[in-house]
């Protein structure tokens, strides 16, 4: 029996499907009251004064807090979760992140006030009486002038606004390449600053027990245990053993639930103030001006090439926005997830990268689905495509020339990481396959013919996925382990527990993680239980991001059972009376080899636990065991996107390794797709350059993708194993996300080609479009 | 001001008080304890409040409570019969329609309502039909096949099953 590998449909449906599922702002608690956030209005500007009097005496307002008061209760500022070091070797500016603004705000959307009522229309009114005094500032929001002189500054401990100014790579390997390349093709692009948008805007409630002095915290979280220890240790001072996190269905992440934001602390203190749960559930308006933002990169880029059109080095200079102030794990996104990147399917032998981080009078900025890596892919294959288009090269023939040849791993690139495995050519004809390349020329002379311009573009990409080792992460800034844990729990009758530290908000893990533990042990996956989300009930675990929930947390599942399978083994030796050796474990029974004595999983957990006849002198009861899985190294897919705009067609070829439920990876593709052709096509987030105001601030002006801005998505995968993985599996969340934006991007520039445009900025909207064919436009010749 | 409004809600006579300013989907969720009606903008545009009013398709977050007073509503609740789904529920089960199923009720009761008017959409049809309602998860492929699917079900005809089956 095995339902790996087959389209099993998801446990978790039924729930959602009915209306059961449990978000955080489907929790009521007794006695709740409600929170309102008051945020600034203003970009920048100093704080002379908050009166509170006439909001603390209006209807139902039971209290009303600002940064004062959390100073004076020794609240701690936001903690940043990894420490870049600069090229001169000084830590990165690490300015405080007040969990209320105190003196200074220094965004549209910086939390001001709380003001706590017994409904949120009463807090929301209230919210109207508190006189906050502002001195407008004038403020910085485009990241490259934020750098320069006389630019009004964000942050007293950042002189000039700089956070770090990194590098990675070896610069005179790179010069000296560049000086004897035989062309050198150079490009300006920005990556578009976007707003992660998950449907389910972030809630918090915050609720504490005076009887215990214990506090809960539920929240829309991607990780709860990483909440747990930010918010406890360095916000709010409270042990672990008083704090609980619970985050329960989680309506996506992308990323942007990864981090500890300010409402989180604000509510728990809160509930501890006021004694009674304090729930807060952000409006759309302010996920928009509250949820870390992704992406917001200026970059140069040159690709220095040999007469053969083989890639002798690249150069890459980048201005990447942390936004006001650093959020959990931004310093890490425009270095060591995307820097490391840099060398993508090719054998460039030299690379080098520079990333400014600049603060801005904006939200702050960090992960959003790819995170690093979108932005590497974005730039490589635009420069790639563009090199194709100079030399005259057909832009397939030069991947081919350049990808890694499959005979090469283990593969160390120059930019610091080791790819494991891939065969990038196969991928790459396979999409090209799918999409008809070869027919491509007759449908655009098909199209010229009736007036339209079409175009193809192909992108390649690596994806470093499940971040790791901690030992390795830590040495480049990271402050936190990258492990996962799991337990595996066999109750008395044979059904199991599975508590987790991955976390799903989305991805059916509790369909995907039971194939595999219903597969290994033998059991119906009817029989097997999935828990997360809990501090309570689950071992420490990271949580999920990055991909990494099955390489990562379903190894640690994988170990925990191979634990609980050498333990039953042990207790089947002793039933049967055989040698420990002589015992096999195959689809649920523990066997003596070449006879039919067995015993099954549940009579073997059975005496585990009812132990009257049992190796009491070796063993100890029960059948409950723990695994944390540290990883060996990244895992690497890698895939091939080819679009066609706009956008008629879109074929992905994508390397996972080893697939559990197909259902659920083409369903994480299709909506990575959906976030990069959105990318590259509809979003960007908008700031008025001069008062900062966030003009994209709602979906009437911030353009998410639609079911009819999409096509339906042509999928296919080519297959090789991780080898560092038992499960040899490689991660597939983000991929679409990587690969998308810069293939929608290579076929309107394709397209566009005739008209001598040579780049387009994302998002290509329609209005842009336009604007630039009119602009190229030159009257057809006379034939 | 507060009022008191009665209304059928899932076929069940209620009644509540609500505020002048309460919008259908705050009863609903917050004084009616009907959870699956989801939140997810305060623009009218993603269409997770999404439930039938008198049988047609409104967004919850456009009708004040006191509007729908007298009313019949139907929300994602009321959908299934019993414990057994409804075709159309059934068909995004097997499509994998859904992932983070935050966007889910709403999209079920906005396919229910084109399937009412249009009981053959095409895929075009369905994808412009789900203009008001926004998916972050699953870039729409898998909700455009299962409304296809679910109406096919609902006309009478075998489902496609266009993914395969499962090891069991």
């Amino acid at each position: 029996m095995t339902t790996i590998g087959t389209p099993v449909r998801r446990r978790e449906d039924y729930r959602f499907l009915t209306g059961g599922g449990t978000y955080t702002d489907d929790i009521n608690r007794p006695g709740q009251l409600h929170a309102f956030i008051l945020r600034s209005p203003r970009a920048h500007a100093q704080i002379r004064g908050i009166d509170t009097t006439a909001a603390q005496r209006a209807p139902g307002v039971v209290a009303v807090y600002t940064g004062k008061d959390m100073a004076a209760d020794g609240i701690g500022g936001l903690p940043c979760g990894w420490q870049i070091h600069s090229k001169d070797g000084s830590p990165m500016a690490e300015p405080p992140h007040p969990v209320l603004a105190v003196d200074r705000v220094r965004y549209v959307g910086d939390p001001v006030a709380v003001i706590v009522a017994e409904t949120l229309a009463q807090a929301r009114d209230a919210a109207e009486l508190v006189n906050v005094d502002y001195v407008a500032q004038p403020a910085a929001i485009d990241p490259v002038t934020a750098l320069q002189p006389g630019a009004p500054q964000v942050n007293s401990e950042a002189p000039g606004n700089l956070c770090y100014d990194w590098q990675l790579g070896d610069l005179a390997a790179v010069d000296a390449a560049f000086s004897k390349a035989a062309r050198i093709v150079k490009l300006d692009l920005t990556n578009n600053r976007l707003v992660p948008n998950a449907m389910e805007p972030r809630a918090a409630i915050g609720e504490f027990n005076r009887a215990t002095g214990e506090y809960t915290l539920y929240t829309t979280s991607q990780n709860p245990h990483v909440i747990r220890l930010l918010m406890g240790a360095f916000v709010l001072h409270i042990p672990e053993a008083r704090l609980r996190v619970v985050a329960p269905d989680v309506g996506g992440g992308f990323g942007s639930k990864i981090y500890h934001y300010a409402e989180e602390a604000i509510v728990t203190w809160v509930s501890g103030k006021v004694n009674r749960p304090v729930k807060w559930t952000a409006e759309r308006s302010e996920s928009f001006m509250s949820d870390a933002h992704g992406r917001d990169h200026v970059t140069h880029v040159e690709l220095a090439l040999d007469a053969e059109a083989k890639f002798l080095a690249l150069k890459v200079s980048t201005v990447a926005n942390m936004g006001a102030y650093l959020s959990t794990f931004a310093p890490c996104i425009p270095t060591y997830l995307y820097g490391t990147l840099l060398a993508g399917t090719y054998t460039t032998p030299a690379i080098y990268c520079e990333t400014k981080a600049v603060f801005t009078h904006t939200v702050p900025v960090d992960a959003y689905r790819g995170a690093g890596r979108p932005e590497a892919t974005f730039l490589l294959e635009r420069i790639v495509d563009l090199a194709a288009d100079e030399i005259g090269m057909d832009p397939a023939e030069l991947r081919r020339r350049n990808f890694i040849p499959k005979e090469a791993y283990p593969y160390q690139t120059p930019v610091a990481l080791q790819y494991d495995s891939g065969d990038y050519r196969a991928t790459l004809e396979l999409a090209l396959e799918a999409a008809d390349y070869q027919g491509f020329e007759a449908r655009r002379r098909e199209a010229m013919a009736h007036g339209k311009l079409r175009g193809l573009g192909i992108a390649t990409y690596i994806e470093a996925c499940g971040i790791a080792p901690s030992a390795v992460v830590g040495s480049l800034g990271a402050r936190a382990g990258l492990f996962e844990s799991a337990a595996v729990r066999v109750h008395p009758t044979g059904s199991v527990s599975v508590l987790t530290g991955s976390h799903s908000h989305g991805q059916g893990h509790e369909t995907t993680f039971s194939q595999l533990v219903a597969d290994t042990l033998g059991i119906p996956i009817d029989s097997v239980e999935i828990v997360h989300g809990d501090t309570a009930k689950i071992p420490y675990g990271m949580g999920t991001y990055g991909s990494r929930s099955l390489a990562v947390g379903g190894t640690a599942i994988v170990k925990a059972m191979d634990k609980v399978i050498a333990k039953g083994r042990k207790i089947a030796s002793h039933l049967l009376e055989v040698a420990e050796a002589d015992v096999e474990f195959k689809d649920g029974k523990f066997s003596v080899a070449g006879t039919d004595r067995s015993k099954t999983l549940g009579e073997v957990a059975l005496t585990a636990y009812v132990p009257h006849n049992f190796p009491h002198d070796e063993l100890e009861p029960g059948l409950d065991e723990t695994a944390f899985y540290d990883p060996k190294n990244f895992t690497f897919p890698s895939g091939a996107h080819i679009g066609q705009v706009a956008v008629v067609n879109f074929t992905a070829s994508d390397d996972f390794g080893r697939i559990i439920n197909p259902l659920i990876v083409a369903g994480q593709v299709h909506g990575g797709l959906a976030q990069g052709i959105g990318q590259a096509l509809l979003e960007g987030c908008v700031y008025d350059k001069a008062s900062g105001q966030l003009l994209t601030g709602s979906y009437n002006d911030y353009a998410m993708p639609r079911a009819d801005d999409l096509p339906a998505f042509a999928l296919s995968t080519n297959t090789t194993l991780c080898t560092h993985n038992p499960l040899g599996v490689k991660g597939c969340g983000e991929a679409g996300a990587i690969g998308a934006p810069a293939a929608i991007t290579n076929a309107l520039v394709d397209a566009l080609k005739p008209l001598g445009v040579r780049h387009l900025d994302m998002p290509a909207t329609p209005e842009k479009v336009w604007r630039i064919i009119q602009q190229h436009r030159t009257p057809p010749a006379a034939e | 001001m507060q009022k008191t409004v009665s209304l059928t809600v899932n076929g069940k006579p209620v009644s509540a008080t609500v505020e002048g300013r309460t919008l259908l989907v705050q009863l609903l969720r917050e004084q009616l304890g009907l959870t699956g009606t989801h939140v997810g903008c305060d623009t009218s545009q993603c269409g997770a409040c999404v439930v039938h009013v008198d049988g047609e398709a409104v967004k919850a977050c456009t009708l004040l409570a006191v509007q729908a007073d007298g009313h019949s509503v139907l929300t994602i609740e009321g959908v299934a019969t019993g414990d057994t789904l409804h075709p159309m529920q059934e068909a995004f089960r097997n499509n994998h329609a859904l992932q983070c199923g935050f966007c889910t009720p709403g999209m079920v009761m906005s396919a229910l309502d084109l399937v009412k008017n249009n009981p053959n959409p095409t895929e075009r049809q369905i994808r412009e039909y789900l203009e008001g309602n926004l998916c972050r998860c699953t870039g729409y492929h898998n909700i455009v096949l299962a409304i296809a699917e679910g109406a096919a079900v609902m006309r009478g005809e075998a489902p496609p099953n266009v993914h395969g089956a499962a090891a069991e």
